[in-house]
């Protein structure tokens, strides 16, 4: 481990209903590392383990076997709120990260305080406003003007776009993004992920970005990790990623699944 | 007229029972049951503790606390033991008829030519149930301001968000289960600290008193929601208010044209059935009573 990584995963195993007819292993004795400043894109079939293992760092679900240090500090078996502090993440569905029905300023508020013990304090201060109608201006989405609206009332693409924003405003070690534009129209999704590289390059961040456009997974990021019935099964660099095409890509994909070996 | 103040003090007193409620249905988004047994378990403390000579003001007090424990055992079931919100609060609940039982020592336990709440405006004269009427407003006005500075606070925010969405909430670092555990006792505090006025304002605690609790509770906080709509924080606590004044004067109306008080559960329970599915009722029969505000807008 150097010291530049700042996830290092060790032989992550989680299995779920063990010892009955339905028994399956999600993640396999699964390792690898992720350096400071990464920005890995996640690919894989259903069922290969790319959301467990996104659960798993989370906190969301508890891995039976294996390590997972984040920035040195072990966290395998530590609650979600309790590792909350390290990480931020954007879920598929886009209410999923908002709260309905509190306002914008409301919502930002709650992320601006994200690992931090909540007191008797203010819940938001006017210094706060403006410094959340910045952040909102600079998506360029018109959302500074929408501070007191309730986040029911904005769209899937403006509340995922909020989402974003509350995940990194409080910069995390790691950044989770779990297919986060899967469930936006074509347009809004382009300009959702143009937001997050936008956010990751800003704040030097950290990411880990599942996703099932393979396209995306070539233009964004600079490692490509590949999972398979719980195993990562390719890992491309930088290089490698820029010679490949997305139909090279999906063929190498199909391989994989069918198990065919890649060393040839 | 004389009918018309003591039902909207009533609804004064109720609407810190309907506060509660609210609390844990609408805020925390959880069914808790734990107010059935908590309502009575305030009027049961009061009402011991005012008969062994502790003064009003105090027992009242005293029962808002008690009630807190209540809700915090709730609490502690579902989030520690995993027990589903709806069966959890049913224990409490269900145990709560024995431990009621043994502070009231019988059934019922009459307050009769006791000290009340009220007592410290006797010495202004005014006419009957119009101490009740001034009491409840007081403690209402005092009520609503101290909940909309607690919910203000950044633990006040958690608790909302935790209802509003709790994955987003733990994700965020805030620890569900505590927040839960605030909201449901302020909840009970609040129903059981009711129960004790309501024990006074009756002059007696009765063990059967917190059947209904819910649903007249609910029926407070839904009549306000369909009659005043979608509002700001503070002016929806307002409104629940205002709900449970409407709900005494609709039970009044109904005794007035010669239901029984006998027939009062059922009453209430066909309202909040009313309203629950007024919206539904609304859509499918095409019916516009309540929503002149959206046609002229068009």
């Amino acid at each position: 481990m150097s010291v530049n990584t700042i996830l290092d995963i060790q032989g992550l195993s989680k299995t779920y209903q063990q010892k009955t007819l339905n028994e399956h292993q999600v993640l396999k004795e699964l390792s690898f590392q992720v350096n400071k400043g990464d920005f890995i894109t996640v690919i894989g079939g259903n069922g290969s383990g790319k959301s467990s293992l996104l659960n798993a760092i989370a906190g969301s679900s508890i891995p039976d076997k294996g390590k997972i240090l984040l920035s040195g500090k072990d966290i395998t078996r530590l609650k979600e709120e309790q590792r909350a502090d390290q990480i931020g993440r954007v879920f598929q569905d886009p209410l999923m990260g908002t709260a309905p029905r509190m306002t914008v300023a409301e919502n930002l508020a709650i992320a601006f305080r994200r690992g931090k013990k909540r007191r008797f304090r203010r819940g938001i201060t006017a210094n706060e406003k403006e410094l959340y109608m910045d952040l909102l201006a600079k998506l360029g989405l018109g959302l500074e003007r929408r501070l007191d609206s309730e986040m029911g009332l904005l769209s899937g693409g403006q509340r995922q776009a909020i989402t974003l924003l509350m995940a990194t405003m409080k910069k995390p070690a790691i950044l989770l993004l779990d297919e986060h534009t899967a469930a936006l129209d074509p347009k809004t999704a382009q300009t959702i992920l143009s937001l997050t590289s936008q956010r990751i390059k800003e704040e030097k961040l950290t990411a880990l970005m599942i996703t099932h456009n393979m396209q995306d997974a070539l233009t964004y990021g600079n490692r490509l990790l590949m999972l398979d019935s719980g195993k990562i099964v390719m890992d491309l660099s930088q290089e490698e990623k820029e010679s490949l095409t997305a139909e090279s890509l999906i063929l190498l994909f199909q391989q994989h699944s069918l198990g065919f070996d890649l060393s040839s | 007229m004389d009918l018309i103040v003591t039902a909207t003090s009533q609804g004064f007193l109720w609407g810190i029972m309907a506060l509660g409620i609210f609390m844990t249905y609408r805020i925390l988004n959880l069914p808790d049951m734990t107010a059935e047994g908590a309502f009575p378990l305030g009027g049961a403390v009061a009402a011991q503790l005012i008969l062994h000579g502790v003064s009003p003001v105090l027992a009242t007090a005293i029962s808002f606390v008690i009630g807190m424990l209540a809700g915090a055992i709730t609490a502690w079931l579902i989030t520690k033991g995993n027990v589903p919100d709806l069966l959890a609060g049913i224990l409490t609940m269900t145990g709560l008829y024995s431990i009621n039982l043994r502070i009231l020592t019988r059934a019922n336990l009459s307050l009769l030519g006791e000290e009340r709440l009220t007592d410290f405006l006797s010495g202004l004269h005014l006419p009957s149930s119009f101490d009740t009427l001034f009491t409840g407003f007081m403690i209402c006005t005092v009520l609503i301001f101290l909940l909309v500075s607690f919910f203000k606070t950044e633990i006040g925010q958690a608790v909302i968000a935790t209802g509003d969405n709790e994955r987003m909430a733990r994700s965020m670092g805030i620890s569900t289960s505590r927040m839960k555990a605030v909201g449901l006792m302020l909840s009970n505090g609040l129903v059981a600290m009711a129960g004790a006025m309501i024990a006074q304002d009756n002059g007696y605690a009765d063990i059967s008193m917190g059947i209904g609790t819910i649903v007249i509770g609910l029926a407070a906080v839904i009549i306000g929601e369909v009659v005043f709509g979608n509002l700001s924080f503070t002016h929806r606590l307002i409104c629940v208010i205002l709900g449970a004044i409407i709900y005494r004067l609709i039970i009044l109306f109904v005794l007035l044209i010669g239901l029984e008080p006998n027939d009062l559960k059922l009453i209430s329970a066909v309202i909040l059935a009313f309203c629950l599915a007024l919206p539904s009722l609304r859509k499918s029969m095409h019916l516009h009573f309540f929503d002149r505000k959206e046609q002229n807008e068009r």
